[in-house]
């Protein structure tokens, strides 16, 4: 038994090698997508350009805006001299945020009396303006703080934040997890389904039935060397996020591979069951594509928040093995947590597969009689 | 002089909901014919062979295939049996050498009985020059005999044809009639469905199918006799209507 299983394992890495469509999306797809999201999807910014309309233009106003600059988050586009300049600058795409700062600045605030610095933002671009927003609000605080050295009022409310486990707000520790968790699925659920959608188009499963082979040897025959391959591709996304992006791995590597391997199973075991219900290649990719890949990108919380959505899309995104999975590999490399923090989500993982390879089994056995 | 019976069937009938797509049929083929099963499409063909072959469980009625009970035997029948359907099946991306590997492979053959059958066929076949070549490059021909070879590489008793010759040209088709007829010397039965009327004049027996029955069933000699008929064509049409 052994031996049949090996000359399946081999005729299936001939497949693999030979193709190079398959190498592509094997190899290729993972590093473009972790470098993509590196470098382009990112909430941070640097030197935003910025207008300025200084009413006031004293001493104390040229400091602020000689600090908000010293962050290199801001360069000064323009210095504006009314209202009216403002839109031009956001049209034309050369200011993303406007500082308004009011007439008698310096007086008023060495004399603490109320100031109100207007911040004018593009809001077709919501995601950008919040961040520019807050990220302007700190400075002008910390320009507050430095220059009174301490709150005159005592009454005033001082809020300070601290981001835990990302305190520089890094968006690679946020989308090495959910890469690897999409990642691990087209080439787990997606080629494995492909590979035995293409076995029925060419007839050769037609073949296999008919041998004495039992149907549970040829599915593992199959689905052996994707599971190795996804499982390299992991490491490989977990090695690129380290060195290229610095994303740490602070809990155990042994949690976190196994946890991997677990994931690499359940995305197996979806894949075989798209393909017992699909005929052709093309079928196969329009459900893995449809049915697995933009539900995971969308509702696991990996770009938006699940808190946010409507009841019914987060109940969807609850059974959306990929949620849990981005959960646990959060929490083990970022967090650092061990095993007993993650033993829910690893839970639910397994009851899933154990489920969808329940499925699987049912489905294959009724397509033989 | 009749020897062994290989394929035994009884009533045997295939129902899908209100649709009975094979109506009871009975027949016994011997040992070393080579027994044609005719029918135009939709006939049935295809979903008794299936019954046969163990990939389609009958409604109805048994059968025996090389001395085993389709239906509690499967596995059984399964190993004695060679099949081939008419997408030639092998595998596009490998050469002859790693098809015939991989199928002798998961017959479990060992390694030196791969590697005595890999040259056997090769040379049979007059393959070598393309051996190391993969498959996708071979001409139509080629391939139809490499997957009638493949489909015997563990030595079956019987190996079931399900329209070889499809999408071949007449004169391919007739050389792969000769390789069926050095199978069957060997003393393979051979079991082929076609559409091909001439090719039926070839079997040693025929069976003809219409709408899920077995109309008509002889040597194609006595069938002509019996139809008045000069040629199998005739034959066909006069039972089809």
């Amino acid at each position: 038994m052994i031996k049949i299983f090996w000359a399946f394992v081999k005729k299936e890495f001939y497949h693999i090698l030979r193709d190079k469509r398959t190498l592509l999306i094997l190899f290729g797809i993972p590093v473009a997508l972790v470098l993509l999201f590196g470098y382009t999807v990112t909430t941070e910014f640097k030197d935003a350009s910025i207008d300025i309309l200084d009413y006031a233009k004293d001493d104390a106003s040229t400091e602020l805006i000689n600090h908000l600059q010293s962050s290199g988050h801001f360069t000064v586009n323009k210095f504006i001299s009314s209202e009216a300049e403002m839109d031009a600058g956001f049209k034309e795409g050369t200011s993303k945020l406007v500082v308004v700062i009011p007439n008698n600045f310096t007086s008023d605030f060495y004399d603490n009396n109320p100031i109100t610095i207007q911040l004018i933002t593009d809001g077709s671009d919501p995601n950008n303006a919040n961040t520019l927003v807050q990220y302007a609000t700190n400075m002008i605080t910390t320009f507050q703080r430095n220059k009174l050295q301490q709150p005159e009022n005592p009454f005033i409310i001082n809020v300070e934040d601290r981001m835990l486990y990302n305190p520089q707000l890094v968006s690679a520790y946020n989308f090495i997890p959910g890469t690897i968790a999409l990642i691990l699925l087209i080439i787990s659920a997606m080629l494995t389904s492909l590979t035995i959608a293409r076995e029925k188009e060419l007839g050769t499963m037609e073949i296999l039935l008919v041998s004495p082979l039992p149907p549970l040897l040829i599915i593992l025959g199959k689905v052996t060397p994707y599971a190795l391959l996804s499982f390299i591709d992991a490491v490989l996304v977990l090695v690129l996020g380290y060195f290229v992006f610095k994303v740490p791995i602070l809990g155990s590597t042994i949690l976190l591979l196994f946890a991997c391997l677990l994931y690499v199973i359940t995305a197996l075991a979806l894949g075989t069951l798209i393909s017992t219900v699909s005929k052709t290649q093309q079928d196969a990719m329009m459900r893995s594509l449809m049915g697995l890949m933009m539900p995971s990108m969308i509702l696991s919380g990996f770009i938006f928040p699940l808190a946010s959505m409507p009841k019914v899309l987060q109940v969807i995104g609850q059974i959306i093995p990929a949620t849990y999975f981005i959960e646990i590999l959060k929490g083990v490399m970022l967090r650092g947590v061990g095993l007993k923090f993650v033993i829910y989500e690893i839970g639910i993982l397994t009851l899933t597969t154990f489920l969808l390879l329940f499925f699987t089994w049912k489905n294959f056995k009724i397509r033989l009689e | 002089m009749h020897s062994e019976t290989i394929i035994q069937v009884n009533g045997l009938t295939k129902r899908f909901g209100d649709f009975t797509a094979v109506n009871e049929i009975t027949f016994k083929v011997d040992k070393g014919e080579i027994f044609g099963f005719l029918g135009a499409n939709g006939a049935g063909k295809t979903t008794a062979i299936k019954m046969l072959i163990g990939l389609s469980k009958p409604t109805k009625g048994s059968g025996k295939v090389a001395g085993f009970d389709i239906e509690k035997q499967a596995e059984h029948v399964k190993k004695n049996i060679g099949y081939m359907s008419q997408k030639f099946s092998l595998y596009d991306d490998l050469t002859p050498k790693e098809n015939i590997r991989f199928y002798g492979g998961i017959y479990g053959l060992s390694r030196n009985e791969i590697k005595t059958k890999t040259k056997e066929i090769l040379e049979e076949l007059d393959l070598k020059s393309v051996a190391n070549k993969t498959v996708v490059s071979l001409p139509l021909g080629w391939k139809q005999r490499l997957a009638f070879a493949i489909s015997m590489v563990h030595d079956p008793d019987i190996v079931f044809l399900d329209e070889p010759t499809g999408g071949v040209d007449p004169k391919v088709r007739r050389e792969f009639w000769e390789t069926i007829y050095q199978a069957s010397e060997k003393g393979r039965t051979v079991f082929v469905t076609t559409h091909y009327m001439d090719e039926a004049e070839y079997c040693d027996r025929v069976s003809i199918m219409v709408a899920g029955k077995i109309e008509a069933l002889d040597t194609p000699n006595n069938l002509k006799q019996q139809f008045n008929a000069t040629s199998m064509d005739e034959v066909f049409l006069k039972l089809a209507r």
